[in-house]
């Protein structure tokens, strides 16, 4: 944006034809990461929406089972704590990343990767048990909106995690360019917002509804 | 159409009184026009908010009209003036003018909605006339279904398919539900709308003043048979009530819980259908959706809801409405799924009726 | 789970030959036309040998300006399949009284208002609003193009592809009864179980993703890319309007999404969202789908506010009058037009504080509005204003939008709403406002940049035409709906018993045909002027003495916009250009960074439009293929690292050259 200013610094005087164009090419700021910052303000919205559904529905059992009959808390709170420190891993990979270091960038977001797996292994044995119990998203709409929300999540994480491994042969192939550190910046946001998603649905959904 | 105009309360100019009527001459205007206070007070405020409204309408247009002609650019007399694009005066106008109108529309707002109210109770039969003391608002229990209405009266005990009649000046007390679709009770003479919902109820207070026969209809489209979804609503004198009251006791069958399933099932364009003997709960079971035997009432259902739901034993508690469809002789076509009643020692049979009237 | 495994359903679902509606004469009929124009496209596409232009120019394009195009095209396509169908409301109604049943039996008069309403939103107002704002957003910020180009074709696409889902549901199986949201009970599964409702979720689930990345794309482009020394408060209105829309969009669509995908997820897997037992609310819908139905009225009529200050403050030869107040009443309004979802059911037995609360809040949004009306008033005061076509549309809106903003206004009283809700009252009311409004907007729009876009003028008289025969047949159309509407008609009745309201259906179809009259005239406008084009043409590239950046380049634009990035110093940027004489510069040119097309965005959308239709007709097997093969499609589009390109300085001054000989010549 320097070239802005010197454009403008012609401005104060009088206004030349060679006043109104910039004879540089003009290089505006990337807008990749607001961009992404955008969507990932409307992708929480919709999370919004499964959490105000989850308000609404989240007490209507419909004479089946609540909550706090079906939680496992311990086994949520180590899914919790993977999910966690995926995010801190992510962290390291990020450093490791700023400091050029393409192996070590790798091996962070391997593992990020392997506690995101892990994530979800747990989550789809929880899901696979509670269906076997009888306590599927069609029983009440408690359970659907339960399925629903922790779904999309899970869903979130899955596609994290594809786009993780993509990103993981990209950045093999070709280093740590300008457009890699974007896209691993871009994923990084979107980790650590499925994070702070889940920070919210382990307190609403799990924490407070085992403990009323 | 005249006469309605000159009852309003505000004080209006005459020319555009006029210019309304004669648009509007010859045509049955019921939203302008109606027979209930409700109604009567609900086209008051209508015109109310139109006049309001026209204080800036009415010169945006005419300015409009004006500047467009004044400063088209063959009029090289009109004053040109390419730079000027702000004025502070003006635009404190331009904002506080239809503040100013919004505040006063706004008052008026909050304080029709409360009086207006479907869900309050009548303090007046109409202007300068209060409820008597001693008057009982008659109670009409209402379900919307496909694609009929269902008008119980429990004091009467009696209930009609799409006829509904009312004495004059007697306070009405709609209480009103559906089956399965999202419906709207509207009678344009008596009151404005109220959704009808299945599960739900919503409530309606009116009163007619005049007699004679009213269309009523649901306001919300709910699927193919929506617009034979008619009735007519009759305001009589109390002599008269007390006769159709008494034809449709004579006329009427009764209504179990067995008819109602099977009027629940869909038609169109049905005739009017009286019934006398009316199971005293059926309304409620409506409303709970528990009219199936083998059913939980919502009331039940909420009730083990708001103490945590009935824990994993819970789970499988579900029963259908196939059995019951086909022991009164229906096909299942639409089998559904819903919470089934439980066994209690005061209902053995797990009957949901059974454990309400012990 | 069936026993058995069994193919033929898993590849076929529940689509037969049965499907297809062989007993619908009017269907057969349009299926026949579409074929054979269909046949005639393809045969004139082989025969001028355009197929390869056609993906090379258009279809892979990622030139904002082709887009844009390709947008208003799908808009009018769009447009004449929504207006037939309002053409068959107003003809079935205007007969369907008494004995007679009409000529359209009620499961197709059902589909064909939901088909309307959903066609003109979505199809229609959408991608025409989206189309413009992608053509002059750009131009007017000095850009080359948006931030995100790919993305933007992208979105096109998916547009096309929710359009064209609807389109198909016209011959393979049916549309949605439901009315155009598809409010439950209604549209669940026991009361709709036919493919109707499908064919709307999985349409408008996929033109919402276009919809909301080209949102995010323009905010974007919008913050980022504004040429040098515009501040925010140095842009365009019209820029401004297109800012406020798209961060409408982003906040609301994705409510959109999440209600379309619980209502889907009710339909698939027997959930209990919304359905009457189990403990479903079908009010969670309702509030649900308006608290995203609210705003998305303003993204149709902000950006129409901004057309309309531009064409009003060209035309009047004058700077446009309270710019800053024009501003904040579009945030203002931005901002309301969420506290307000809940006017639009008073009736559902909400407490009365919580009704007025919504009905107050309602009538606050015509304070910015009014104010918006004045300023386009007092732009007007002591200009010259000239009156050609983009302005008369102007003036017709501004007439015609504040009766629609009184009838607004009765209808926020929630107690007066009572009558009117669900009444033809209310019909008339928001056509009112959208006809008089987005359409209105959208004609002065196409007739003021037209010239930018193709370089050649619209014809006047043909448009002239248009613009009387709309603006009468409106009225003639809407006036018989505010009085039946008042006699406590109904909306989406297929059938009247009462034959003394007949003679109003009777206007109001005399109405809808002189419409169209008014939209063939449109279209005769453009034959006309292509015909003529050399003796419309403008050299020019400004034919209005316009005020805003789009009019310093050349008509049309050459793929990089601008020569030279312009520098800004005040409003109306390329009206101070010329104040303070500047010269078009002639040399100096430079290679332009410029993106590269790229055909990935048409792929994917089409992968997801068949996997729409897989879904809809529970095609699991293809679908899981197509679900693969979009995954396949996007990860290979994310190894294009080779995304941009140079023009070279030689081919800049190639073009430019000529242009200056053009302008040589003109002079």
């Amino acid at each position: 944006m320097s070239n802005t200013h010197a454009a403008t610094a012609g401005a104060a005087g009088i206004r030349t034809s060679e006043s109104f164009y910039l004879k540089e090419e003009h290089h505006p700021e990337n807008g990749t990461m607001l961009g992404f910052w955008l969507y990932l303000m409307s992708d929480c919205l919709l999370f919004a929406m499964l959490f105000a559904a989850y308000g609404v529905l989240g007490r209507n059992y419909a004479a089946g089972p609540s909550g706090a009959d079906l939680f496992d808390l311990p086994l949520v709170a180590l899914n919790t704590a993977f999910l966690l420190l995926s995010s801190i891993t992510y962290g390291f990979a990020m450093l490791q990343m700023y400091k050029k270091k393409v192996g070590k960038t790798l091996f962070w977001l391997g593992v990020t990767g392997l506690f995101g797996l892990a994530f979800l292994s747990l989550e789809i044995y929880e899901f696979h048990h509670l269906i076997h119990e009888g306590a599927g998203p069609q029983r009440s709409a408690f359970l659907t909106s339960f399925f629903a929300l922790v779904g999309t999540h899970g869903l979130h994480v899955t596609f994290g995690i594809v786009w993780l491994v993509t990103l993981m042969f990209q950045l093999k192939k070709h280093g740590i360019t300008y457009e890699n550190k974007r896209r691993v910046s871009c994923l990084s946001m979107f980790w650590h917002f499925l994070d702070v998603v889940w920070i919210g649905v382990f307190t609403f959904v799990y924490l407070m509804g085992t403990l009323v | 159409m005249f006469k309605s105009l000159t009852m309003l309360r505000l004080k209006r100019p005459l020319l555009l009184g006029t210019l309304l009527s004669l648009l509007l001459s010859g045509c049955n205007m019921v939203s302008l026009s109606p027979s209930g206070d409700i109604a009567v007070q609900q086209k008051d405020l209508l015109i109310t908010s139109t006049w309001l409204m026209l204080i800036v309408i009415i010169p945006v247009i005419v300015l409009t009209l004006l500047f467009a002609w004044k400063y088209r650019a063959s009029n090289t007399e009109a004053t040109y003036n390419p730079e000027w694009h702000h004025s502070t005066i003006l635009e404190l106008v331009i904002w506080a003018a239809p503040l100013v109108i919004i505040i006063a529309l706004g008052a008026i707002t909050w304080v029709s909605t409360h009086e207006l109210d479907p869900y309050r109770p009548l303090e007046r039969i109409s202007e300068g006339r209060e409820v008597p003391m001693d008057t009982k608002p008659l109670v009409v229990e209402v379900v919307a279904m496909d694609w009929k209405w269902l008008f119980i009266y429990p004091e009467q005990n009696i209930a009609l398919v799409n006829e509904l009649a009312a004495p004059v000046d007697r306070p009405i007390e709609f209480h009103i539900t559906s089956t399965t679709m999202m419906n709207s009770l509207f009678i344009p003479a008596l009151a404005g709308q109220i959704y009808a919902m299945p599960g739900m109820e919503t409530k309606l207070h009116a009163v007619i003043n005049k007699e004679g026969a009213f269309e009523g209809f649901s306001g919300n489209y709910s699927g193919a048979g929506f617009s034979g979804m008619r009735f007519k609503f009759h305001g009589m004198n109390e002599a008269d009530f007390a006769n159709w009251v008494e034809t449709n006791r004579k006329d009427g069958q009764a209504l179990t819980r067995e008819t109602y399933l099977k009027l629940e099932q869909p038609s169109e364009r049905d005739p009017v259908q009286r019934f006398a003997k009316v199971d005293a709960k059926l309304f409620d079971a409506v409303l709970n959706r528990c009219v199936e035997s083998n059913r939980m009432c919502a009331r039940d259902i909420a009730a083990i809801d708001a103490k945590g739901g009935q824990g994993k034993t819970g789970t499988y508690n579900l029963a259908s409405n196939a059995m019951i469809g086909t022991k009164i002789g229906l096909n299942a076509s639409t089998q559904k799924t819903y919470v089934g009643a439980l066994c209690t020692p005061e209902a053995p049979t797990g009957l949901a009726s059974e454990a309400k009237t012990l | 789970m069936p026993e058995h495994f069994d193919l033929a359903k898993m590849i076929f679902g529940r689509l037969t030959l049965e499907a297809i509606p062989y007993h619908e004469p009017i269907l057969i009929m349009t299926f026949i036309g579409v074929i054979l124009g269909g046949i005639a496209v393809v045969g004139a596409l082989t025969y001028f040998k355009l197929w390869v232009p056609l993906w090379r120019d258009w279809i892979t394009s990622i030139d904002h300006k082709k887009i844009g195009i390709m947008y208003m095209i799908l808009g009018l396509v769009m447009f004449l399949r929504g207006f037939a169908d309002a053409l068959m409301m107003r003809a079935h109604q205007a007969m369907s009284f008494g004995d007679n049943p009409g000529f359209l039996p009620p499961h197709h008069y059902d589909q064909v208002f939901s088909a309307h309403g959903v066609i003109m939103i979505f199809f229609f107002a959408m991608p025409i609003v989206t189309g413009l704002m992608n053509y002059i957003v750009p131009l007017q910020i000095g850009a080359r193009d948006v931030s995100f180009p790919f993305l933007n074709n992208f979105s096109f696409w998916m547009t096309a592809c929710g359009a064209a889902l609807i389109m198909v549901s016209l011959f393979v199986g049916e549309f949605a009864k439901t009315g155009w949201l598809a409010y439950p009970p209604l549209s669940g599964i026991i009361a709709s179980p036919d493919v109707g409702v499908d064919y709307y979720i999985w349409a408008l689930q996929i033109a919402g993703v276009g919809t909301l990345l080209s949102g995010v794309n323009l905010i974007v482009t919008i913050i980022k890319m504004r040429a040098p020394g515009m501040t925010m408060m140095k842009m365009p209105v019209f820029t401004w309007t297109a800012l406020c829309t798209n961060i409408l969009i982003v906040a609301a669509f994705p409510i959109l999404t999440a209600v379309l995908a619980m209502l889907s997820l009710d339909r698939y897997v027997d959930t209990n969202f919304f359905t009457s037992d189990l403990g479903g609310s079908a009010m969670l819908y309702v509030n649900l789908i308006w608290i995203w139905g609210h705003p998305e009225v303003y993204i149709l009529v902000l950006p129409v506010f901004g057309i309309f200050s531009e064409v009003v403050a060209t035309f009047s030869s004058k700077r446009l009058f309270g710019y800053s107040s024009m501003v904040y009443a579009t945030l203002v309004i931005t901002i309301l037009s969420y506290i307000v979802w809940l006017h639009h059911f008073f009736t559902m037995g909400a407490g009365a504080s919580v009704n007025s609360f919504f009905g107050i809040s309602t009538m606050i949004i015509s304070i910015p509005t009014g104010a918006k009306l004045f300023n386009w008033l007092f732009t007007m005061y002591h200009g010259r204003i000239r009156f050609e076509l983009p302005m008369m549309w102007t003036v017709g809106f501004m007439v015609t939008f504040v009766i629609g903003g009184m009838t607004g206004v009765m209808l926020a009283v929630p107690a007066a709403d009572f009558v009117l809700h669900n009444s033809l009252f209310l019909i008339a009311h928001f056509h009112n406002v959208i006809i008089g409004g987005v359409v209105f907007g959208a004609f002065a729009a196409i007739n003021y940049w037209f010239p930018k876009t193709f370089g050649f003028k619209l014809d006047y008289k043909w448009g002239v035409h248009s613009f009387w025969l709309w603006f009468v047949g409106f009225w003639v159309a809407f006036t018989p709906l505010y009085v039946v509407g008042l006699m406590g008609v109904t909306r989406r009745m297929s059938h009247f018993d009462d034959t003394s309201l007949q003679i109003w259906f009777q206007i109001a179809a005399v109405g809808a045909g002189l419409v169209g009259l008014g939209i063939a005239c449109f279209f005769i406008q453009i034959g006309v002027s292509i015909w003529k084009r050399k003796e419309y043409a403008d050299v020019t590239g400004d034919p209005w003495d316009g005020r805003t950046l789009e009019w310093s380049t050349s008509s049309p634009p050459p793929d990089y916009n601008f020569a030279f990035t312009p520098v800004v110093h005040e409003q109306d940027a390329w009206f101070d250009m010329k104040k303070h004489g500047f010269k078009r510069p002639t040399e100096g040119f430079i290679a332009i960074h410029m993106p590269k097309n790229t055909g990935a965005g048409f792929i994917i959308a089409a992968i997801s439009a068949v996997i729409g239709f897989a879904l809809i007709w529970h095609m699991y097997l293809p679908a899981i293929v197509g679900f693969i093969a979009l995954l396949a499609a996007i990860i290979t589009h994310t190894f294009n690292y080779n995304r941009d390109y140079h023009i070279p300085a030689e081919e800049v001054v190639a073009v430019e050259n000529e242009r200056t000989r053009l302008l040589a010549n003109h002079v």
